[in-house]
């Protein structure tokens, strides 16, 4: 064991439900104490595991939503209709629950206040959430840095963190909501999916970028984001599975 | 730690897959998952090549006709994504390692893995040579795409698949183990599915 703390090996750790949140008809943030959690950085992601009563084993991986926070570690799930391990995540657990994590891993789609900026974040709905833990923790420290979300979504309920963005949109954050199946009446934003020409109107030149959602989503948008003259090397992404989760 | 049991959790058990055949914590998908730490690259082929650089003796480089001159495998491997996605019975075509390695002098004892992009992953040499390793250009009988990895990824099924390094340009032979992108980012250095080689220190 001693071996295993000195290469830091990511062990399992209990972690106890304190907190069940809807956030749109399909999306749930769950909240959770992990007592000895060892800090993470925005960006970053856990692994769950679950346990049948015979022994059978799921694990898959999730983002984590919340900015470090002690031994608070928050996680927002979209459930999956054919999923494995999200519907039973959104359905069945609830506070006094108990599941495995496993983490903090990762440590390329990572940002923090004093990597500075200016920030370019764009999301495709459930990917919104590593991007969410980036801006609290921007939020949380103070920060400046000059920010913007450009957020795909399907309609005005389906926008995660709807209300937080609206509060954290200020002291340098600009939040850009596209809606690109349905729009409330008077809508006056953007009303379809992210193109070249939406980017161009709001990325900051020279922006770190991170780039978060469905495949074919981040494929077009980090393919916009080149051929609009961003450097690739600052362009990071991460991309869900056809299988959904994170990747699963 | 024992697990813990999750009340009313029952999971989804596959019958239909040997379970000799899925690593620890994996499930399969009949999906082909994408995961990338940036954009796509896109060299044309005219401009692309193969090349073993580092410790080797004289010019090792192959332009893509050349690569493509050279006799090819078919390869039906099941492969396992870190990120916990398997699956089984791919298809590919690829030139074998040992082809390209052979009568190639080195003294190496490990590779790195570089890509279009930036992209690196680090191997021990003899995981990439005994017909274990391929350059491979095409998956289910198609040209390999973009977002897969093509022109040409590495292809090494008996590791996580992160080491099957997408847009493969070349393998720079070396002395030592050099950690890769992932593996200086919280990953396995070696990353064997069947000892749930994933993070550093497991």
């Amino acid at each position: 064991m001693a071996r295993a703390a000195v290469l830091g090996r990511l062990n399992w750790r209990a972690a106890d439900v304190v907190g069940v949140v809807p956030e749109t008809a399909r999306v749930k943030t769950i909240q959770f104490d992990v007592p000895d959690w060892p800090g993470h950085l925005p960006g970053q992601h856990v692994d769950v595991r679950l346990t049948a009563e015979d022994g059978y084993q799921a694990q898959r991986s999730y983002s984590i939503a919340s900015a470090p926070d002690g031994t608070r570690v928050e996680l927002t799930v979209e459930r999956l209709d054919d999923g494995e391990v999200s519907p039973y995540l959104t359905d069945e657990l609830r506070t006094g629950d108990q599941i495995e994590l496993r983490g903090p891993v990762g440590g390329y789609f990572v940002w923090e206040p004093e990597r500075g900026g200016p920030l370019l974040l764009v999301a495709g709905g459930s990917g919104v959430v590593p991007l969410m833990a980036m801006l609290r923790r921007r939020a949380a420290a103070g920060s400046d840095v000059p920010a913007v979300l450009l957020f795909s979504s399907r309609a005005w309920d389906d926008v995660i963190y709807r209300d937080e963005l609206e509060r954290l949109n200020a002291n340098g954050l600009l939040v850009v909501h596209t809606l690109t199946r349905a729009q409330p009446d008077g809508w006056t934003g953007y009303a379809r999916r992210v193109d070249r020409e939406m980017l161009a109107e709001v990325a900051p030149e020279d922006a770190q970028v991170f780039v978060c959602g469905p495949t074919p989503f981040v494929e077009a948008v980090a393919s916009a984001l080149v051929e609009l003259g961003h450097e690739p090397a600052r362009i990071k992404t991460e991309r869900f599975g056809a299988t959904g989760g994170r990747d699963g | 730690m024992s697990p813990i049991i999750s009340r009313g959790f029952k999971g989804r058990r596959r019958d239909d897959v040997p379970s000799d055949r899925v690593p620890p914590g994996q499930y399969v998908t009949p999906d082909f998952p994408v995961l990338s730490a940036g954009p796509t690259p896109h060299t044309p082929l005219d401009q692309w090549d193969f090349a073993l650089t580092g410790e080797v003796d004289g010019q090792h480089r192959w332009t893509w006709q050349e690569l493509r001159g050279l006799s090819a495998e078919t390869i039906t491997v099941d492969i396992h994504c870190v990120t916990k996605w398997s699956k089984l019975d791919t298809v590919w075509e690829g030139v074998s390692i040992d082809t390209l390695l052979d009568g190639v002098e080195t003294s190496a004892e490990y590779a790195v893995a570089f890509s279009d992009g930036g992209y690196t992953t680090n191997l021990p040499l003899e995981d990439l040579t005994g017909g274990k390793a391929w350059v491979a250009f095409a998956y289910g009988g198609e040209p390999l795409g973009a977002e897969h990895g093509g022109p040409a990824r590495l292809l090494v099924p008996h590791l996580y698949f992160w080491k099957s390094a997408k847009w493969v340009r070349g393998l720079r032979l070396v002395a030592y183990d050099e950690p890769g992108f992932w593996e200086s980012n919280g990953y396995h250095l070696y990353g064997d599915p069947w000892r749930e080689q994933r993070y550093w220190g497991d």
